[in-house]
């Protein structure tokens, strides 16, 4: 578990810094090859999204000079970069590719879009070869947490926009949104947003009523909708299910009187007013009208602001799902590490060779020092013949995803007793494995 | 053993009965879907419980116990058909009670069966029950509907953030539940009332319309229609609706209390 993981995010670094940092899609490719060619780097991969870019790696011997690629990449000086830097090691780098992938570690905790860019990303370095056995398991195993994290909390389960809530509450009201009609009053960016959400969700047509009414026509054509004169937006605001005001006007346009006859009008189903105008279209009386439901922009904030609230709470539940994670991974990968295997096996043909040498000397008798030594390199030279290949091919099979099936197969092979009855190595495997690390 | 199956029926609706004071301070998805499967576990015993019942040769369960019995399952074969098309378990916050106290009551013990012996016509006694039952069964969805409509309307006027993460589903919903309910229930309650009657001439010989029973019944009846007009011819709904649907619940629990005054609908004498 060599990892080494080290960028910047929207926490670490100011926009100025990470658009220099950013690296285009079309050259992800290049740069993942770059790194695998790097000194000390075996694997590589590259996430660059607007909040983050990270270099992810695998390393030869868990040290490369990730500073000095990013340094020489980009053509920037240390004190340029440095200071934006965080760098993460062995588990405290999966810790952090698990919590990115699950979008704790978001600007928006739990937004979802994260997860999709992370898959990119690794598809991309796979496809280039630059993500092989060890990326591989980590990214594999980070995306399984995400989805455990998705499905085990509600950390993504509330919309933090002000147009996915006013969706929420429209489906609040009307259930499904299929063959409801919105109006939009007065043209305006958000109103544009909020109707295009609406219209996504399902909703039939769009009217459109604007004190300029070419401004109306304009913005009913964007939506196939129809556009309709201001004066005469009292007389058919009632076709409307759910009305988007956002008007400059400085008294409210919707009175107690106007919402009467609506309902009357619609023989009392409920309408809903999302009044995004400051200062606000709909009057307060209108809105203690049975079946009419007003949010103004500050009702709406205040739900954006607790569905973040929300969020933070259940992310905490999320933190203890990947440190959970993390410790599994570790866990498993120090099994799947081969390096144990080869040691224990080593020992386990070392300690048959002593013991049938002690038992032809006691049948042969004293032996000269030269026989002593043709003996020994005579067992050693077999045993170091039949271990070459299966000792290559646990090498070779630990760079790639079958890793596990191999080492298993040997430790069954070599009867090999590898590990406690709760799963750990044992102490005395890992005191040689130490020894014998490369 | 009917009584049996029945009190065995009764601890599975009281898990319902749980649920439904819960459901209404928190939400939880596990525990809807336990008192789901515990409600319709009580079904099945109630049923055995009803079939019994018939098989004992009583034959009508013209006895006030066997009635609540009857009624609470019928009640609860409507919650389990709304279930079926809104997926919604939230009208059971009022079924569950309501299907609980009549279990309850009609589990304490049994009762003779006395009006079955002098009744004329059988036949349309039996429609009659059944029809009538429906008829109050979707009355009190309709009711419970219209108390959930109110919550939920509540809660949207509050603009509380929490009114986004309610258990309750959405207002039309809730009102397309209470609505059609109320559509299918009212045939019931008319085709019972005069099947009824039928039942009432063939046995006495006329309608005596001064009995409590009989103005009782009437008196739900005419509160029904009033009901469905409104809400087809202006579409009345929130807290008129909830106001006129409470009318109508009292109505049916004071005509089924009248079981108890009236001369010639009387269970036990």
């Amino acid at each position: 578990m060599r990892f080494q993981l080290i960028g910047v995010n929207h926490k670490s670094a100011p926009l100025e810094v990470r658009e220099r940092l950013a690296i285009p899609e079309s050259r992800l490719p290049d740069t993942c090859r770059e790194l695998t060619a790097y000194p000390g780097i075996e694997e590589a991969m590259v996430i660059s999204t607007c909040n983050r870019v990270e270099v992810v790696t695998h390393t030869v011997n868990g040290h490369a000079d990730l500073r000095g690629f990013l340094h020489e990449h980009f053509h920037l000086k240390p004190e340029e970069l440095d200071a934006h830097l965080y760098e993460f090691r062995e588990k405290d780098a999966v810790r952090h590719i698990f919590r990115v992938a699950a979008s704790l570690d978001s600007m928006v905790v739990g937004e979802a879009q994260i997860l999709g860019q992370v898959k990119e990303a690794y598809a991309t370095a796979r496809a280039v070869g630059a993500v092989r056995g060890q990326l591989d398991q980590l990214f594999s195993r980070a995306f399984a947490v995400a989805k455990r994290v998705r499905t085990e909390t509600a950390v993504g389960s509330s919309s933090v926009s002000i147009a996915s809530v006013a969706v929420e509450l429209a489906k609040k009201i009307f259930g499904n949104l299929h063959g409801k009609n919105v109006f939009i009053v007065g043209a305006g960016k958000m109103s544009e947003l909020a109707a295009r959400h609406l219209m996504a969700h399902g909703c039939a047509s769009i009217f459109v009523a604007n004190r300029t009414y070419e401004r109306a026509i304009g913005l009913a054509q964007k939506f196939n909708g129809q556009a309709i004169k201001f004066e005469d937006l009292h007389a058919t605001c009632d076709r409307a299910d759910i009305v988007i005001t956002s008007t400059g006007a400085p008294h409210a346009i919707f009175r107690r009187e106007h919402g009467e006859q609506f309902l009357a009008r619609r023989k009392n189903r409920p309408m809903f007013f999302i009044d995004i105008a400051v200062p606000r279209d709909v009057s307060p009386d209108m809105a203690k009208l049975d079946g009419i439901f007003t949010y103004d922009i500050d009702d709406l904030q205040q739900a954006v602001t607790s569905h973040v609230a929300d969020r933070r709470k259940e992310a905490e539940l999320a933190e203890a799902i990947v440190t959970s994670e993390v410790e599994k991974f570790e866990a498993r990968a120090a099994t799947l590490d081969v390096v144990p295997t080869i040691v224990s096996l080593q020992d386990h043909l070392e300690t048959i060779r002593q013991a049938e040498i002690d038992r032809v000397r006691g049948r042969l008798g004293q032996m000269t020092p030269e026989q002593e030594i043709a003996v020994e390199a005579l067992t050693r030279g077999i045993i170091n013949k039949v271990m070459h290949t299966p000792i290559t091919t646990l090498k070779s099979a630990a760079k790639e995803s079958e890793a596990t099936t191999v080492v298993d197969v040997v430790r069954r092979l070599f009867n090999l007793q590898m590990k406690g009855k709760d799963g750990q190595v044992q102490p005395a495997t890992k005191k040689d494995e130490v020894g014998t690390r490369q | 053993m009917s009584l049996l199956w029945l009190r065995v029926a009764l601890a599975c609706y009281f898990v319902g009965l749980v649920y439904a004071f819960v459901a209404l301070s928190r939400t939880s998805d596990l525990f809807a879907r336990i008192a789901l499967h515990a409600a319709s576990l009580g079904m099945v015993f109630h049923l055995v419980s009803l079939v019994e019942v018939f098989l004992s040769g009583q034959f009508v369960w013209a006895s006030v116990h066997n009635g609540e019995s009857l009624l609470a399952f019928i009640s609860m074969a409507f919650f389990m058909v709304i279930y079926a098309i809104y997926q919604t378990t939230s009208p059971g916050v009022v079924v569950f009670p309501v299907v609980f106290f009549l279990t309850f009551v009609a589990a304490v013990d049994q009762q003779p069966v006395l009006l079955t012996a002098f009744v004329q016509r059988r036949g349309w006694l039996v429609a009659h029950i059944i029809l009538i039952f429906t008829g109050y069964a979707a009355l009190v969805l309709s009711f419970g509907a219209s108390l959930l409509y109110l919550l939920q309307e509540r809660r949207l006027k509050s603009k509380k953030p929490t009114s986004l993460i309610s258990f309750l589903p959405a207002l039309e919903v809730i009102d397309q539940i209470g609505y059609r309910s109320l559509l299918l229930g009212f045939p019931f309650m008319t085709l019972g009332l005069l099947t009824g009657s039928v039942v009432a001439i063939t046995t006495y010989g006329h309608v005596d319309f001064l009995d409590p029973k009989i103005l009782l019944s009437v008196l739900m009846w005419a509160v029904y229609m009033v009901m469905v007009f409104t809400r087809w011819n202006s579409g009345w709904r929130g807290r008129r609706a909830a106001i006129l649907a409470s009318f109508a619940f009292v109505a049916a629990l004071a005509a089924w209390a009248a079981n108890y005054f009236s001369a010639i609908h009387r269970f036990a004498s």
